[in-house]
C-alpha cells in the first residue's frame, strides 16, 4: 500500500500543528462558534446532537494493521471504546472532546494518516472499490489513480471552497462496486479500441434530496490527462456551480440545469487551455505511485485445496460463511473474506477497539497485513489463503465478526440517524436493528438470496437509500417517526433510483410491511431470480398494492 | 488601513470607490466593475492609479481587454466560503497574464489566506478585528504543496 514520503508527511503534521492553533483559538473564545464550524468542517469535525464527531479519511478504504491499531486505540483512549465505519469508507468516532482532537490528529499523523477534507465544501475523500487489486475482472488497479487523485486534491489552492461537498470514486473492475453513478465524479477504468487503459468519466450522480445517476461526460480520458481533466471540470464546478441555495449546489444540479451537452462543452472549452498544463501525469509519476499496489507475492496454490473442501463438507456453519461472506481471488488458492459488521444487536458498521485489534491480528496472520473498509459498511481481508480460512472463521467468531450474511437482507447499510445526527428526522439504527433481529432465520435470509437494504434517517440519505433494493428512508410526521418506503433502487451496474411506494408506515407497522414486501416476491419469483429483478420484471404496482391490502 | 502586501504589511494608498459614488475621489482609487463600465472615460482621464473591484460572478474572462489599465485588481470575497475569486484569481495570473497587485477585499481571514497567496493574490484587506500580524503568519501555515497554481508553475511531481 501507499506509504507517506517527506512531503505527503510533513502536509500532514503541518496540518496538525494549524488545526492546534484553531482549536486553541476557539476554546479562548478568538474565534466563534460561527467562524470555526468551517474550519472544523474541513477536518471532518462536526457537531452532533450530543457530541464532536470526528471522521477520519481512510482512502479508498484501505488500512494496515499498524493503521487499525492506531484507530483501535483513539477509540479507546479518546471515546467510547468503539468506531464506526461509513458509507464512504471512513471511519466516524462519535464522542470525541474538541480539547482532544487535535492529540488525536497527532497521532493519526505517526501511522500516515488524517481527518483532512472529510467534510466541508471541497473535494472528500476518495472511495474505491473495496475488492481492487484483487478481483478477477479487473482492468486494472484503480488505487494509484485514487492515491494520484488524493495527493492533488488535498489542500488544493482553488477548490477548497467549492459550492458544495465533492465526492470522486474509482472503479477498475469491469463490474463496479464502487458505485461511481452515485458521485460527483466516477472513474471508470476502461479499455479503448486502441487497446489502451484509461476512463470514462460520469459527472453529477448523486443521492441526497435530489437523487440524480451520473451522466457519461466523456468516454475516455487517457490517464495521463486525469488531473487535467479533472481540473477542467472542478473549475467549471467552482465558476458556475449555484451557490444561492444549498440544495441546489451540487455539481449534479449544474449539469441538469446546464444539460449534459452544454456542460460538456464548457468542461471541454476549459480543457483545451490546460490539456497540455504541467499538471499533465508524467510517466514517472504514474509508476512511482502504482509501485506501491503491486500484487502480494502469493504462493503458488493449486485448487482444489484438499483441507479446505473437506472443512466445507463436513462444517455447514463454515460452508454457509463461506459461501456468503468470501469471493473468488484472482490467485488460485485464494479468497476474498469480508468481515461482517452487521451482527445482529450491533449498530451496522460498528466495531470495538478490541474487535479492531484481532482483525488486526487477524490481517497480519493471514492476509499480508492489510485491510479494506467498504462502501457497505462490512471490512475486508483480501488474500487469504484457502488452507487458513477455516482457522480464521474461528477466531472471527470468537470476536462476533463471523455473521454469514454479507449481501443478504441483514447486511443493512444505516446511517447514525436520530441517535447521534442533529439532521436525522427520525432514529435508524434501531430500526435496522429491529429489521436484522426480526429476519434472523438463516435458512430463510438465505432463501431471499442478494437483497440490499438501505436506510436514512432524513432526506439527506447518508444510509443510500435510494440505491436499495428497498429503501428505507425516516420522516418526521408531527412528531412522530415515520418511514417511507422506496423500491427498485441499485448503486451497482444497473444503476437506478428507488421509487417510492406509497404513504409512510409508523415504526410499529415498518417490519409487518416488510414481510409483506417479501412474501409477495417469494410467492412471485421466478427460479433464481434476485428480488429486485422480479421486482423489475412485474413491476412496483402489484408490490405496492399488496404492501398497502387492507385485510 | 493597514494592508499586507507582498507578505509585508504596509499603508494603504487606494481608496475604494463605492458604485453609487457621485465624484470620484483624487489619488489611487479601485472602481467596481459597473462603474468601469458607465464612466470609462473619465476615468481613463484622470491621474491617479485605477484599480477594478470584482465580485463573484464577475468573470475576468469579461474584461480581458481591459486588464492593461488597471494596476489593481480587488476580488471580492463576500463571505469567505464562496470561492469563485480563487478560479478569478489563477486565471488572472496564469491565463490573462495580469502582472499587477491581486488583493483580498471582503471576508478575508487568515485561515484563507494561504490558499489565496497560492492562486496568485499578493494583497490582503483583513477584515477588520482580526490582528494582522497573526495573518502574515497564517501565510506560511504550510512548508510544502502538491499542486502547480500561480505561486508553483509545476505540480510536485514535476519539480
Amino acid at each position: 500500500m501507499y506509504r507517506y514520503n517527506d512531503l505527503d508527511a510533513t502536509i500532514v503534521r503541518e496540518r496538525v500543528a494549524q488545526f492546534r492553533g484553531q482549536v486553541q483559538r476557539r476554546l479562548t473564545g478568538e474565534l466563534s462558534e460561527d467562524e470555526f464550524r468551517p474550519l472544523r468542517l474541513m477536518n471532518g469535525l462536526y457537531l452532533q446532537l450530543h457530541a464532536y464527531m470526528l471522521r477520519v479519511a481512510i482512502p479508498y478504504g484501505l488500512l494496515s494493521s499498524r493503521q487499525l491499531r492506531t484507530l483501535a486505540h483513539i477509540a479507546e483512549k479518546y471515546d467510547r471504546g468503539y468506531g464506526h465505519f461509513t458509507t464512504r469508507q471512513n471511519i466516524q468516532y462519535n464522542w470525541p472532546k474538541l480539547v482532544d482532537v487535535p492529540d488525536i490528529l497527532a497521532e493519526l499523523a505517526d501511522v500516515e494518516m488524517h481527518a483532512i477534507q472529510t467534510s466541508g465544501n471541497c473535494i472528500r475523500n476518495i472511495s474505491s472499490d473495496h475488492f481492487a487489486g484483487v478481483i478477477a475482472d479487473e482492468i486494472e488497479d484503480p488505487r494509484p489513480y485514487a492515491e494520484i487523485m488524493r495527493q492533488w486534491s488535498t489542500f488544493h489552492p482553488e477548490f477548497s471552497y467549492l459550492p458544495r461537498k465533492f465526492k470522486i470514486a474509482f472503479s477498475g473492475a469491469v463490474n463496479d462496486r464502487a458505485a461511481v453513478a452515485f458521485h460527483d465524479i466516477g472513474f471508470r477504468t476502461v479499455k479503448n479500441d486502441r487497446g489502451e487503459v484509461g476512463f470514462a468519466v460520469y459527472v453529477g450522480g448523486g443521492m441526497g434530496r435530489t437523487p440524480m445517476i451520473g451522466k457519461l461526460v466523456r468516454e475516455f480520458v487517457e490517464k495521463k490527462h486525469l488531473l487535467t481533466y479533472t481540473e477542467a471540470i472542478m473549475r467549471v464546478y467552482n465558476e458556475f456551480g449555484r451557490r444561492d441555495h444549498l440544495f441546489k449546489s451540487r455539481i449534479k444540479i449544474l449539469v441538469h440545469e446546464l444539460g449534459l451537452e452544454e456542460f460538456r462543452r464548457l468542461v471541454e472549452d476549459e480543457w483545451a487551455y490546460t490539456k497540455d498544463s504541467a499538471l499533465v501525469l508524467t510517466d514517472a509519476e504514474i509508476a512511482r505511485v502504482a509501485a506501491f499496489f503491486t500484487p502480494h507475492l502469493y504462493e503458488k496454490i493449486t485448487e482444489p485445496v484438499a483441507a479446505f473442501e473437506q472443512a466445507k463438507a463436513e462444517n455447514k456453519a463454515f460452508a454457509a460463511w463461506i459461501a456468503h461472506n468470501t469471493h473468488a481471488h484472482k490467485a488460485p488458492g485464494y479468497r476474498i473474506v469480508s468481515v461482517s459488521l452487521k451482527k445482529t444487536g450491533i449498530a451496522p458498521g460498528d466495531v470495538t477497539d478490541a474487535q479492531m485489534r484481532a482483525i488486526a491480528d487477524l490481517a497480519d496472520a493471514y492476509s499480508f497485513g492489510e485491510i479494506r473498509a467498504t462502501h457497505e459498511q462490512n471490512l475486508v481481508l483480501a488474500d487469504v489463503r484457502q488452507a487458513d480460512l477455516l482457522e480464521l472463521w474461528k477466531k472471527l467468531d470468537g470476536q462476533g465478526l463471523a455473521s454469514a450474511n454479507i449481501g443478504t437482507l441483514q447486511d443493512i447499510i444505516c446511517c447514525p440517524g436520530l441517535d447521534y445526527c442533529s439532521l436525522a428526522n427520525a432514529r435508524s439504527i434501531p430500526i435496522a436493528m429491529e429489521i436484522a433481529e426480526h429476519f434472523d432465520r438463516m435458512d430463510y435470509l438465505y432463501d431471499l438470496g442478494e437483497l440490499k437494504i438501505k436506510m436514512s434517517g432524513c432526506i439527506n440519505a447518508c444510509g443510500h437509500h435510494h440505491v436499495g433494493h428497498i429503501g428505507i428512508l425516516g420522516v418526521d410526521k408531527k412528531g412522530e417517526e415515520f418511514y417511507q418506503i422506496t423500491l427498485g433502487g441499485s448503486a451497482a451496474d444497473d444503476a437506478a433510483i428507488g421509487q417510492i411506494i406509497g404513504p409512510a408506515f409508523s415504526r410499529d407497522a415498518i417490519i409487518p410491511a416488510l414481510e409483506r414486501l417479501l412474501g409477495y416476491y417469494v410467492a412471485t419469483r421466478e427460479e433464481g431470480e434476485r428480488f429486485l429483478d422480479t421486482l423489475r420484471r412485474v413491476g412496483i404496482k402489484p408490490f405496492k398494492e399488496h404492501v398497502y391490502a387492507t385485510h | 488601513m493597514p494592508l499586507i502586501k507582498d507578505r509585508r504589511v504596509v499603508d494603504d494608498a487606494w481608496t475604494h470607490v463605492a458604485a453609487d459614488a457621485a465624484a470620484l475621489p483624487a489619488g489611487d482609487i479601485i472602481v467596481p466593475l459597473a462603474v468601469w463600465k458607465s464612466r470609462k472615460e473619465e476615468l481613463s482621464a484622470r491621474n491617479g492609479g485605477l484599480g477594478l473591484k470584482l465580485e463573484p460572478g464577475e468573470h475576468p474572462g469579461e474584461i480581458v481587454d481591459d486588464l492593461p489599465r488597471f494596476s489593481v485588481i480587488a476580488l471580492n470575497f463576500p463571505n469567505f466560503r464562496d470561492g469563485r475569486a480563487y478560479s478569478y484569481a489563477r486565471l488572472l495570473r496564469e491565463r490573462y497574464g495580469f502582472k499587477g497587485e491581486i488583493r483580498a477585499v471582503g471576508d478575508v481571514g487568515r485561515d484563507q489566506m494561504f490558499f489565496m497567496a497560492r492562486c496568485g493574490i499578493n494583497a490582503f484587506e483583513v477584515k477588520a478585528g482580526k490582528s494582522i500580524e497573526d495573518a502574515l503568519a497564517a501565510l506560511s501555515d504550510f512548508s510544502v504543496t502538491y499542486q502547480n497554481a500561480a505561486d508553483t508553475p509545476l505540480p510536485f511531481f514535476r519539480r
